[in-house]
């Protein structure tokens, strides 16, 4: 039933883009219909840097690396910069990996931590139903320019996260912004592809 | 008449006093049959681990059936049921357990708990690089969870303790319950109260286990939903029911056989009672000289002890069928004269030989072998007493049973034709020692699993659920004992230090400590001692950051905690109580008797197929210097120490071979004579074993008793062979002949059920002996010599 439903759907899109034609911006573009691209998508990689604004710090703090993404749930985040160190979140397990140590932590203990990996993953996924377990959604702009916004209804995330703001083209997500609940707050570029 | 009556009393009071002796006896079934009586240190540790280790108090419990949310909840109703049972100290299913007590004590105590601390690391330098470790790491993914520590522990102490402690296996979550990597299956692991030698203690705990699984299954599709228990705990449960079953069942059977073969043959229900006399006191001083020997006497003992009843009863049908009929009280009296002048020297000699053969099991070192032979000992001297001296007194005058003379003959004519058979038997014999020549050196196992219970589906899915589990299956192990658990800390920690560098070297891929959660007083002092006063750290902290993008003043947590820290009273096991530290300190940390002993269980190297050299780790232990400190191999240890008592038990059997043999030689005072007897026995043995491991079966220690066992009762065939062919006295008389053949039958029927039992000691008993027993008679008939 709702593969037949997932065709239609489809198949909508598609019309609703022929109809518009060139102009993308005015076709009528949603929740549904991002997260949909976002799930046909095949496994990516991309080279991210993010800095992160701490108070405590005089300065921010920057670390560079790779990420993968492996439909439809494993995501690897490798930091190359400022000290190697490998995240793997597959499945509902997250395992770290620095110095020569590894560690795997079962989301299910630690709520807070599901909750903010979960917000990339899933919009990766495109799993529309897990982001709103946790977030209210808020799409705005067009399918080649969009904002998506997620604002943690369950209160052990929203004790740490206040808001995650989500920037991209198509089914690519661009820059990644999480403003913590204590005003810190942590911004990431993403460009396509690993660089040589 | 006079002595008559003298014996009777005497075997009256006898039975009496076993009888007191029994009604006292303990029947056990556990391990202590396999576990060595004069054990070394080694042993014992390893003894002290099986019985109530840390292990052996493991029950690993899996629920299967259903979908995953189902079994997490039925898994978290049985956790929180079986926490509130005192037979349990701990219970594990996955669910986060004292974890705020675990962090409280370990943010607490980091300064005196990380063995990062030391003065260099709160020297300027050190502050320097620990700080900017931590910038960096604030830099990383953990960062933005990681940060509202920093301004604590700058130094990232907590952090190092969290990773220490988690560095072990753990298992799998599905639903937010402990599970198989394929999902399947919920898991959790108890720990029980009770130690794993404690039989009854561990029956009490998986029927607590069995209870509250049906209680909360029933809440859910109770069909669908089964429990799997595994562990040294249920599997010693289970064995000991199976041996309780199948001793009774088999042993009542076996006696069900002879009562009937007895009874059909003597057609008289009083000769069958009185024939069953003998055995049956037998059987009673038995198990009284084991009580007295051993304190307490186990299944299997009285297992066996029950299949001698075949053998045992052959004395009393040696009596009885020889037994002529009417003739009055005089004539009776000369009758005996007559069976004491031409049977009973037979018997005695046959008597005396099993005696040289079980008196060498007396000897081993392996306690389950001097039961036996305790047993067996006093069961056949009292069974061949009683027939001697008590039973003919008992024989009523006019006793009628039937009379064998007819059978016999009928046997007399196969057994006069018997001797053409010669060469099958040779070729036989020669086949056989092809076969036992070739297979020489598969022929034993010399593994104590070959005498487990357990089945190989049951040890297969223990191993299945331990692997998912991770939980120790402590094959490998270094002890240090010390008079105090202050000591034994210590001592752990200085092999601890050694055991790192082995664990850089690839020797090892882990270990665990008990002072990875509670070091020593010691330790946690000279950390102590290390820390700055509050001035001075302050000093060295500006001087350390200077030139990162920090400000000394958000640090006044830091420099309050160090300053408390400096002031703590060491961490000690009261403080830890009701975190789940507590519980890994107890379970590695246990007092025994008057001293401590610090268990560090080792992880092998995952590409070395769970196998640990242990030569780099003794070599380690011993750059140590500490006195008392062992490494452990359970497996090794435990088939070593079995591969003992095998060589030894066949040393002995050998010993006892040879007194057999000197036995005849003193009686015959004739080398030929002595061949002549020693022949088919021989040859039978050696026929059995070949065709017991052409069906595909490893000999272990048990089929040694076996054959023991067959030289024993097949002596007496073959003594009764040569007697006649000595005196010239031409064939066996039919009436002998018929008694032969119905002494074998009520052996065959004693040995030959133990051979379908599933308990492997039983198995191997039995499956030697009956077909041994056939073969004896059949080849000492065949091999006799026509005069």
């Amino acid at each position: 039933m709702s593969r037949v439903r997932t065709r239609l759907l489809r198949f909508g899109f598609g019309l609703a883009l022929c109809a518009a034609g060139g102009n993308l911006a005015a076709a009528p573009f949603g929740i549904v219909q991002l997260m949909q691209s976002m799930a046909e998508s095949k496994p990516a990689s991309a080279t991210f840097s993010e800095t992160k604004y701490l108070a405590m710090l005089d300065k921010p703090v920057e670390s560079s690396g790779e990420l993968r993404f492996i439909p439809p749930n494993r995501l690897e985040k490798r930091t190359l910069k400022p000290k190697p160190e490998m995240l793997v979140l597959d499945g509902d397990q997250l395992q770290v990996e620095r110095r020569g140590k590894k560690h795997v932590l079962q989301l299910a203990n630690y709520p807070e931590i599901a909750g903010m990996v979960e917000s990339i993953r899933a919009t990766l996924a495109g799993d529309k139903a897990a982001l709103e377990r946790v977030y209210r959604l808020d799409l705005r702009g067009g399918f080649n320019a969009w904002v998506l916004n997620l604002v943690p209804h369950d209160a052990r995330v929203a004790g740490i996260v206040t808001r995650i703001r989500m920037e991209g083209a198509r089914d690519e997500v661009r820059r990644m912004e999480i403003l913590l609940a204590d005003g810190d707050r942590s911004v990431m570029q993403i460009r396509p592809g690993i660089a040589p | 008449m006079r002595s008559g009556r003298w014996a009777i009393a005497l075997w009256a009071s006898l039975l009496a006093l076993s009888l007191l002796i029994v009604g006292r006896t303990e029947f056990v079934a556990d391990l202590s049959f396999f576990l060595p009586g004069k054990p070394t240190q080694e042993q014992r540790l390893m003894v002290e681990q099986l019985r109530s280790g840390v292990a052996s108090r493991l029950i690993l419990i899996g629920i299967d059936g259903g979908d995953a949310e189902t079994r997490a909840r039925v898994s978290r109703a049985m956790a929180a049921r079986l926490r509130g049972d005192s037979r349990f100290l701990h219970l594990a299913n996955g669910e986060t357990q004292g974890l705020e007590a675990d962090r409280r004590i370990l943010l607490e105590y980091r300064y005196l708990l990380s063995s990062q601390v030391d003065a260099e690391r709160f020297g300027a330098a050190g502050l320097t690089a620990a700080v900017q470790d931590g910038l960096d790491q604030l830099a990383g993914s953990a960062g933005l969870l990681g940060k509202s520590l920093f301004p604590r522990d700058p130094t990232g102490e907590f952090m190092h303790l969290l990773e220490a402690m988690a560095a072990g296996h753990q298992p799998h979550l599905a639903a937010g319950v402990w599970s198989s990597r394929d999902a399947g299956r919920a898991l959790l692991l108890a720990r029980t109260a009770a130690d794993g030698a404690d039989t009854d203690g561990q029956a009490q705990a998986v029927m607590a286990i069995r209870a509250a699984f049906q209680t909360v299954a029933k809440a859910e599709a109770p069909a669908s939903l089964q429990l799997q228990l595994t562990g040294p705990g249920p599997f010693s449960v289970n064995a000991r029911e199976t041996i309780k079953q199948q001793v009774s069942m088999l042993s009542g059977l076996g006696m069900l056989i002879i009562v009937v073969l007895l009874g059909a043959v003597y057609r008289s229900l009083p000769a069958l009672l009185l024939g069953l006399v003998p055995v049956l006191s037998g059987a009673l001083v038995g198990v009284a000289a084991v009580s007295l020997g051993f304190g307490s006497i186990h299944g299997i003992t009285l297992g066996f002890g029950t299949a001698l009843i075949g053998e045992a009863v052959d004395y009393s049908i040696y009596l009885m069928t020889q037994r002529e009929r009417g003739a009055g009280a005089e004539g009776q009296a000369r009758w005996l004269v007559r069976w004491l002048e031409r049977y009973w020297p037979t018997i005695r000699i046959g008597v005396l030989t099993s005696l040289c053969g079980f008196g060498s099991l007396l000897l081993s070192g392996f306690p389950g072998l001097a039961q036996l032979g305790l047993y067996a000992m006093a069961g056949l001297v009292t069974a061949a007493l009683t027939t001697r001296f008590v039973l003919p007194h008992l024989l009523p005058a006019d006793l009628r049973l039937r009379d064998l003379e007819p059978f016999g003959r009928r046997l007399a004519n196969f057994v006069a034709r018997a001797h053409r058979l010669r060469w099958l038997v040779y070729l036989a014999f020669a086949a056989a020692c092809v076969v036992l020549l070739v297979q020489r050196d598969s022929l034993w196992n010399r593994e104590l699993a070959a005498l487990s219970p357990v089945s190989a589906q049951d040890q297969a899915l223990d191993m299945e659920m331990r692997a998912e589990l991770g939980a120790p299956d402590v094959s490998y192990l270094v002890v240090v004992t010390a008079p105090t658990s202050e000591a034994a800390l210590a001592g752990s920690e200085r092999v601890g230090a050694a055991l790192q560098k082995l664990i850089e070297r690839g020797v090892i891929a882990g270990f665990e400590s008990p002072s990875a959660y509670l070091p020593s007083q010691n330790s946690q002092r000279q950390r102590q001692a290390s820390l700055p006063a509050d001035a001075e750290l302050r000093a060295r902290f500006a001087a350390a950051i200077d030139g990162l993008p920090l400000q000394a003043d958000r640090f006044a947590g830091f420099f309050a905690d160090v300053a408390s820290a400096r002031q703590l009273q060491p961490l000690t096991r009261a403080d830890l109580d009701g975190s789940s530290l507590a519980l890994a300190v107890d379970a590695l940390l246990v007092r025994t008797d008057a001293h401590w002993t610090a268990l560090l269980p080792l992880r092998a190297v995952a590409d070395q197929q769970q196998r640990i050299d242990p030569a780099p780790i003794r070599a380690a232990l011993a750059g140590t210097g500490l006195p008392e400190v062992y490494f452990v191999d359970l497996k090794t240890e435990s088939d070593r120490l079995y591969s003992g008592y095998l060589h030894e038990a066949i040393m002995m059997s050998f010993a006892g071979l040879a007194a057999i043999l000197g036995l005849l030689f003193f009686v015959t005072r004739s080398l030929p004579r002595v061949l002549r007897i020693a022949m088919p026995l021989v040859i039978a043995v050696a026929v059995v074993i070949s065709g017991l491991v052409v069906a595909g079966q490893q000999l272990n220690i048990l089929h040694l008793v076996g054959m023991l066992l067959v030289v024993a009762v097949g002596s007496n065939y073959a003594l009764f062979f040569d007697q006649s062919s000595a005196a010239d006295a031409g064939d066996l008389p039919p009436r002998t002949l018929a008694s032969l053949a119905l002494a074998v039958s009520t052996t065959v029927a004693g040995f030959g059920i133990l051979g379908f039992s599933s308990v492997p000691v039983l198995n191997a008993i039995g499956v030697t002996v009956a077909p041994g027993a056939v073969l004896a008679l059949v080849f000492s008939a065949i091999l006799a010599r026509r005069p």
